[in-house]
């Protein structure tokens, strides 16, 4: 497979994107969303990680090995933080007898 | 394909030997995600359980030095990236010159870190219990008229401490890959100055630049974590 090579317009392209929703993610914050504020920050960071992972990394254009690598990372990740909050937010569910 | 000076004896040609290695570099990052994926873990059980707590010590960090050193990072990205670009088409100057940038806004980056960390000495918000030094947390503002918003939500000390233990934890880590990555750098322009990168063989410069983007990656998420929760309140 031959490596394949970003234009710097793409880098550019990406870097004026990260650097927008860097600008967009501060100015939301200031509002008082309730629980909303979480979920948009975190979109907000996602979104900019895949961009960074995408083009950045050269994921896009890397070999489908290469995806099932990344894609185990976040996958084990996401294992990890669901398991474990499936305990702890759920503690109070049941009374159990003392 | 003719044999390459950049070339291992145990790959059949430069393009196998470039796929393994790109594989190993995300084998390692996978265990860099899960490494810090722990320190998540934890930021996101305890903020689940004090939310108060983590708004009201979030709302004291500089978030206009978070938003700043959050630039130069995603800077220093768009520089490592143009790096990697210039190893493959094989212009040696501007990898060079790439390179130095990158480095200049990591340690920029640092820097601003640095002048953070002494902020939150000089407030004694650093987590430690020392006979000269100790963990204090006043409700500033308090004895001003009309207390700010931040400052008169009640909040219990215990809680706002593990907020900035989780903080310098995972920012602290956070920095330690900064100072790898710098030595990275400082090794790969070393060998960009002895001509070991073409455009067939530059590896080096390719997978370092995948370990600096991720570094990027983590602050991306640190930001709004640690610094936005609580910028809806007013100081």
């Amino acid at each position: 497979m031959r490596e394949h090579i970003v234009s710097p317009k793409v880098y550019f392209a990406v870097f004026t994107a990260l650097a927008v929703l860097t600008v967009v993610t501060w100015s939301v914050a200031k509002l008082d969303l309730g629980f909303l504020n979480v979920v948009v920050a975190l979109t907000i960071a996602v979104i900019k990680a895949t961009l960074v992972v995408l083009y950045f990394m050269h994921v896009r254009w890397s070999s489908r090995l290469t995806w099932v690598f990344v894609c185990t990372g976040f996958f084990w990740l996401a294992i990890m933080v669901a398991l474990t909050l499936s305990d702890y937010l759920t503690r109070g569910w049941l009374t159990i007898a003392p | 394909m003719a044999t390459h000076a950049g070339l291992a004896h145990h790959f059949d040609d430069i393009e196998q030997q470039r796929e393994a290695g790109t594989l190993g570099m995300w084998a390692f990052l996978v265990t860099e995600v899960m490494f810090f994926g722990g320190l998540f873990l934890a930021y996101i059980l305890y903020r689940s359980k004090y939310p108060t707590e983590f708004a009201v010590a979030s709302n004291s960090l500089n978030v206009t030095m978070g938003f700043i050193n959050t630039l130069v990072l995603i800077c220093s990205s768009l520089t490592m990236a143009l790096a990697v670009y210039f190893s493959q088409i094989g212009n040696r100057r501007l990898i060079t010159v790439f390179l130095l940038l990158t480095m200049v806004l990591g340690t920029t980056f640092l820097v601003v870190k640095g002048f953070e960390y002494h902020e939150k000495y000089v407030e004694h918000h650093v987590p430690v219990r020392f006979p000269t030094y100790e963990f204090k947390w006043e409700p500033h503002g308090s004895d001003h008229a009309g207390a700010h918003e931040a400052s008169s939500l009640a909040v219990d000390t215990g809680r706002v401490e593990m907020f900035f233990w989780l903080y310098f934890a995972m920012t602290g880590v956070h920095a330690l890959h900064m100072i790898i990555g710098l030595g990275i750098l400082t090794t790969l322009v070393i060998m960009t100055r002895r001509g070991r990168f073409t455009p067939e063989y530059h590896s080096p410069v390719e997978l370092s630049g995948l370990y600096w983007h991720f570094v990027d990656i983590v602050w991306i998420f640190l930001f709004p974590l640690l610094y936005l929760i609580g910028a809806h309140l007013h100081r």
